[in-house]
């Protein structure tokens, strides 16, 4: 179990003072020019020995991400974008850095600018964050005045500028390519890569995007070293993450622990424990809702990190555990993620825009059992012709959830059409 | 995306469009966060301080298809260019909306926390029928979104720019009831809750270190 004395977000839930004040007592700003001093390499290196990998939901190795920005500028500017865009159905941890712990991102901007060549920062909010983005503005405002950032950042030499720039409504604007293009004033699609934003991203420029909760802990991570944050966890999984846990707990919570906890032991000890005790645990979506819902029995023993969820063939994602209690109808839970990766699609690629919307319909058909048992097998195969054949994660992020349903829960399926068949065919309203 | 057609909204549509003295003082800090060749970057900040413009002018937050052609003229970018970029992020409403815009949160980890009651008591007390319509004493419109980023207070219901967290059906009566009254709540957890730490307090973060912080602002 994490102590409090080896948490990163000591502000997580706003008890304190979220100033520029306030973030100094706890530690933040402290001797940001000497970590700077440190260079370039050695700030990446750092980064990598700590085994930090983004918090975003990809889970890649943040140090090496910088290290493939160019070593020397061909005349265009680099550039760091914050991804601030959270929407992963779930997930409300980025939130909390915003409003409450402002300045270990900000400070973060500064030290990962240094360590990648660039001299300016957009962070990219969602729209529906309006008071969040303007808290961060606040907060920038406070750090340009004290001379943090600005001409002459923390006295180093270094200029750095940081931007906030808000969102519209559009869950697309999460992948990194589409943020680009909406930062760029214009539709959120993705973009085909390669070329890699490292290499030409932004304005046509060098730009590395990276997730909120990823830039806000490295400064923590230079103070207290490398060593230390690899020590949490688990063996390429490191560090603490903030983990948001809701649904049918009694105490739905966010909470930083270590990579690694028990899911069982995080639900039971932070949330209150499953409505109704954990035998009443129906199934968990245990990163978000791109991720497969995995059923209790894989519940009560799987650890929370990256490459133990992938083990049972689902993933940490954002970290967002959705908790669904023996009431669920775990097919209308799914369906209502098909609807919202309907929603979502930003309509570029076909399998995408076409598929999506298939995928909802069946579902809504299958909530009611409107079906033959033959079309479970169809709309297993047809996820699998919108996963992968896209230009975006998003085909993947639909298809996963049903294809979690239909490998743990297909007799539920197979009950609700069975029982579909036995209702008389209903007299028509005409 | 979604479907945002201004189909019928002919008849409401104003014939000109200018930014306030407020608008152009923001205008001017906006612009200068891109570089000058890069002022198309703007048009989503254009397009919200059109519509925070209306709001605060008449009440409705909408874009009028005037405020795009002003916000293509003030960029140097063609028309067309706005109306694809307003049409594709449904935070612009492009018909006029009720002074309050409930925006209901309907997502899997919302519903399973009780969204349905929720959207009927927006129903019931606010005299909405369905989605995207405004109440006859135009106070209120009802839109169903997705995925807030709140969810650990889910439900939630956003209304205008301030979530109310921790909903249900009582709750959400007695926040559109004040609304009616010409009160506004504070939003947030509408029991009590602090932000996202568990109900009844925290567990974490509360070491004496930590206790003897500076308090909290504001």
């Amino acid at each position: 179990m994490l102590s409090d004395k080896d948490r990163i977000f000591t502000n997580l839930y706003g008890l304190h003072d979220w100033r520029l004040a306030g973030a100094r007592a706890r530690g933040d700003w402290d001797g940001t020019a000497a970590l700077l001093a440190r260079g370039r390499d050695a700030l990446i290196d750092e980064v990598k020995a700590s085994g930090l990998r983004g918090r975003g939901g990809a889970g890649f190795p943040t140090g090496m991400k910088w290290s493939f920005m160019p070593k020397q500028s061909d005349g265009r500017p680099h550039y760091l974008v914050v991804n601030a865009d959270e929407s992963e159905p779930g997930t409300c941890k980025d939130r909390d850095i915003l409003r409450h712990d402002p300045h270990k991102l900000i400070e973060g901007c500064l030290i990962a600018g240094v360590a990648m060549g660039a001299h300016v920062a957009y962070i990219y909010v969602r729209g529906e964050f309006y008071n969040e983005a303007a808290r961060l503005q606040a907060a920038v405002d406070e750090a340009y005045d004290a001379g943090l950032i600005g001409r002459n950042a923390c006295g180093s030499g270094w200029e750095f500028d940081v931007y906030v720039h808000r969102g519209a409504g559009a869950y697309i604007c999460g992948e990194e390519t589409a943020l680009l293009e909406s930062l760029e004033g214009k539709k959120g699609m993705p973009r085909l890569k390669p070329p890699f934003p490292a290499a030409v991203g932004l304005y046509g420029c060098p730009t590395t995007v990276n997730n909120v909760e990823s830039i806000a802990v490295v400064p923590t991570i230079l103070r207290r070293g490398a060593a230390w944050f690899s020590e949490l966890g688990r063996p390429k999984n490191a560090g603490t993450k903030i983990f948001c846990i809701s649904g049918h707990v009694n105490k739905p919570c966010n909470v930083e622990e270590e990579l690694g906890i028990p899911l069982r032991e995080l639900i039971e000890r932070y949330a209150g424990g499953v409505r109704g005790g954990w035998d009443n645990l129906l199934a968990v979506i245990p990163g978000g809702s791109s991720v497969p819902v995995l059923p209790r029995e894989i519940c009560d023993t799987v650890l929370m990190d990256f490459d133990s969820l992938r083990e049972v063939r689902s993933g940490l994602g954002t970290a967002a555990v959705i908790v669904m209690d023996k009431s669920t109808d775990i097919i209308k839970a799914i369906a209502r993620l098909s609807q919202f990766y309907k929603h979502e699609s930003c309509g570029q690629c076909t399998p995408c825009r076409e598929g999506t919307g298939w995928l909802m319909r069946v579902m809504y058909r299958l909530v009611e059992g409107r079906a033959e048992p033959e079309e479970i097998d169809v709309l297993e195969q047809v996820t699998r012709q919108i996963e992968g054949h896209t230009i975006c994660a998003l085909g993947d992020a639909a298809a996963w959830p049903v294809q979690g349903l239909i490998r743990h829960f297909r007799p539920v399926i197979e009950e609700r059409i069975a029982q579909a068949k036995t209702r008389p065919m209903p007299l028509a309203a005409e | 995306m979604t479907d945002q057609t201004d189909a019928g909204a002919d008849s409401v549509q104003p014939a000109h469009f200018a930014f306030d003295a407020d608008s152009e003082a923001e205008i001017s800090r906006v612009l200068a966060r891109y570089p000058a060749a890069k002022q198309a970057s703007a048009v989503l900040p254009l397009l919200y301080l059109a519509q925070r413009q209306m709001g605060r002018l008449t009440g409705s937050a909408w874009v009028p298809r005037a405020a795009m052609d002003e916000i293509a003229r003030r960029l140097g970018i063609a028309p067309i260019r706005v109306y694809e970029v307003a049409t594709f992020y449904t935070m612009f409403q492009l018909r006029p909306v009720g002074r309050f815009h409930l925006q209901v949160c309907t997502t899997t980890p919302c519903w399973l926390r009780g969204s349905d009651e929720v959207v009927a008591a927006c129903r019931r007390t606010a005299g909405v029928g369905g989605f995207g319509e405004t109440s006859a004493d135009g106070l209120f419109t009802m839109t169903e979104v997705e995925c807030l980023g709140a969810c650990v207070n889910a439900p939630i219901l956003q209304v205008n720019d301030d979530f109310y967290e921790d909903l249900d059906g009582p709750r959400t009566e007695a926040l559109l009831t004040a609304l009616k009254r010409g009160e506004v709540p504070p939003p947030g957890s509408t029991i009590g809750r602090q932000t996202s730490a568990p109900e009844g307090g925290p567990q974490t973060l509360v070491g004496p270190a930590l206790a003897a912080a500076t308090p909290p602002a504001e």
